[in-house]
């Protein structure tokens, strides 16, 4: 009985959670019009996104926003860890709230303060969004790669001097193959956000520059076409390959540790 | 070629404003095995890091072969170091983290490929090549860090602290390895350890240091035997540590007891400090001892009964192999070479670096 419960109660968090998903999956390949009637199987509306230039450029903004967003975030935040690593406890504390508060600002905020800010120095346009996002993207990826900061063995470093290595030489043989998943988890975690932004994008972009997100925003007011069920069913499925890209990067390096753990027997 | 391989000259260093080394002068000679031994604090591991070149001294110079390697980087120095926590490159197989430095020094591979094979013989872990360092136990780590550090057949290894983190047995096998790898490869090492037990067991020359200060440097007969202050007395094995007054050479009196001795030269009627080993206090029957004592707690040690007994006015720790009952009364007899008499501290700054 308490088992029937269990799964039951599981059951239903489930479907809270994916029947909507599941519903706009299905709705993307039903070829009438309506929500509530079943027209039949089509892949039109999948054909159609591709023969919408609007939807097309939507998209390639948004993808080269994302990539181009999470390289530089990940980049810059790989230098601010190195710093932030080498302070000392009082100045550690200071810069990583300085660090959090962007996180917890609610977008909005972050969205306005950016437009302000830009608006000031560039016309508001792609730039301005590439910017943007690289800005907020910067201290999710500090958060992802500086634990792999305070795992790091220094002694690793100094041993890579010791054998005759260079200090650059030692940091890319040794170290930074260290931080790899951090860095890389990183990168994806950046890439998502970006994709997932429309608040701030909405704020920084300008006329006729858009992302998916804006472009879905944007349609709405005409009334919701399939077409947009379809696109994002492939956001959809594009975000579960991501995850589970991630997830196997990351997950040997884990696994590993707990099969062996270290001891001090022979 | 010279008879010192490394000398350090009046070497002084603080971090943040806190003197950790103060004027430190040290020679070492070709094929010692020389152990830096003391409290942690006491400035060893920064000297270490000193001649590995992780530390720049603020004053004072390092030469390796006569040469001033002050302020030459630490990869062009032809010293190796095997870390406290082994350190080796968790992503490289054992043979990539043999080859590390040899693929830097850019030797072909049939060479290096010997010398792996070399050195996973020489520390017993032939067949451990493609093994990653997570899938080893701390103690083949460690011999895993002794190949990789050896392989470059550097003039110095030094070793800090590297069987900290093994359990007894382990460290006990490690230490005769240590010795058996000095022997074979005829090379000095400098070694860094807080166990007394490990100094006196591995080293040709111990280098006693606290708060900064080489205390007394000697091989571990003189160090254990002659130690030169009380602090150094106190700090290699157990003693008793009391203080006496020197009436004349060859007599010594503690608590207003005399005792004869064999030390000279201290002075008619000067107070000194007086170390007698637990195990050289003899307990011997009634009236025929030097004075009567009282015993108050029998531990036992395994080896030995660690006594407590009082007797003028003193706590005698006594190690013997005879069982005594609490509050047995008994005479307690030191034989006279076996009394060792020290100099107190001259000025009260030699009192702050003898006491801890």
């Amino acid at each position: 009985m308490k088992n029937f419960i269990c799964k039951f109660y599981l059951a239903i968090i489930m479907i809270f959670l994916y029947a909507p998903i599941l519903v706009l999956v299905v709705l993307s390949f039903n070829s009438s019009k309506s929500r509530v009637v079943w027209g039949g199987f089509t892949l039109d509306w999948y054909r159609d996104i591709f023969r919408t230039s609007q939807i097309m450029s939507a998209l390639q903004n948004t993808i080269v926003l994302a990539l181009g967003s999470a390289f530089f975030a990940t980049i810059i935040a790989l230098l601010a860890c190195i710093g932030i690593d080498a302070m000392r406890r009082r100045e550690y504390s200071v810069v990583m709230a300085v660090t959090n508060i962007p996180m917890l600002n609610a977008d909005i905020v972050t969205g306005i303060a950016m437009m302000l800010l830009l608006i000031r120095f560039m016309p508001l346009g792609f730039s301005s969004i590439m910017l943007a996002h690289i800005t907020f993207n910067i201290p999710y990826v500090i958060l992802s790669i500086l634990p792999r900061f305070n795992q790091l063995d220094v002694s690793i470093y100094e041993a890579a001097r010791d054998l005759g290595a260079g200090p650059v030489y030692s940091f890319f043989k040794v170290v930074l193959p260290e931080l790899a998943p951090g860095i890389v988890s990183g990168f994806f975690m950046a890439v998502t956000m970006s994709m997932d932004d429309f608040v701030i994008t909405y704020f920084t972009k300008g006329p006729g520059v858009n992302t998916l997100s804006t472009m879905i925003y944007s349609q709405i007011r005409k009334g919701i076409q399939p077409t947009m069920y379809a696109l994002s069913t492939i956001i959809f499925l594009i975000t579960v390959l991501v995850l589970i890209v991630a997830n196997i990067l990351s997950a040997p390096q884990k696994k590993r540790g707990m099969i062996h753990t270290p001891g001090n027997h022979i | 070629m010279l008879e010192n391989i490394l000398s350090l000259n009046n070497i002084t260093k603080s971090f943040d404003g806190e003197l950790v080394l103060e004027d430190l002068s040290l020679d070492i000679k070709r094929n010692e095995f020389v152990t830096l031994l003391g409290p942690s604090g006491c400035g060893k591991t920064t000297t270490l890091r000193i001649i590995a070149g992780f530390v720049m001294p603020d004053q004072g110079s390092v030469l390796l072969e006569g040469e001033d390697i002050t302020t030459l980087p630490t990869e062009k120095r032809c010293i190796n170091t095997v870390f406290q926590k082994y350190a080796l490159f968790p992503h490289m197989t054992v043979a990539e983290n043999i080859a590390f430095g040899l693929k830097i020094k850019k030797k072909d591979d049939d060479y290096i490929r010997q010398k792996i094979k070399y050195a996973l013989e020489l520390v017993n872990l032939t067949g451990f090549e493609k093994r990653k360092p997570r899938s080893l136990s701390g103690g083949q780590q460690q011999r895993i860090a002794i190949a990789r550090a050896i392989v470059n057949e550097p003039q110095i290894l030094l070793l800090d602290e590297p069987l900290g983190a093994l359990d007894l047995k382990l460290r006990q096998d490690m230490q005769k390895e240590l010795i058996r790898l000095k022997k074979e490869l005829g090379i000095t090492f400098i070694y860094v350890t807080h166990d007394q037990e490990e100094a006196l067991t591995m080293s040709d020359k111990i280098v006693v240091m606290n708060q900064g200060y080489i205390q007394q440097i000697g091989t571990p007969e003189d160090i254990y035997n002659e130690p030169q202050n009380a602090f150094v007395a106190d700090f290699i094995g157990s003693a008793n540590l009391l203080a006496g007054t020197m009436i004349h050479d060859e007599l010594v009196s503690i608590n207003d007891v005399r005792f004869d001795c064999v030390d000279k030269g201290f002075g008619n009627n000067k107070p000194v400090d007086v170390v007698i080993r637990p195990e050289d206090v003899e307990i011997r029957e009634k009236g025929q001892g030097i004075f009567p004592a009282v015993v108050t707690s029998v531990l036992f040690k395994g080896v030995h009964y660690e006594i407590f007994a009082k007797g003028i006015g003193i706590d005698w720790m006594i190690h013997t192999t005879a069982y005594h009952e609490v509050g047995a009364e008994i005479d307690l007899y030191v034989k006279p070479f076996n009394i060792q008499i020290m100099n107190k501290p001259e000025s009260e700054d030699e009192a702050v670096i003898q006491t801890e």
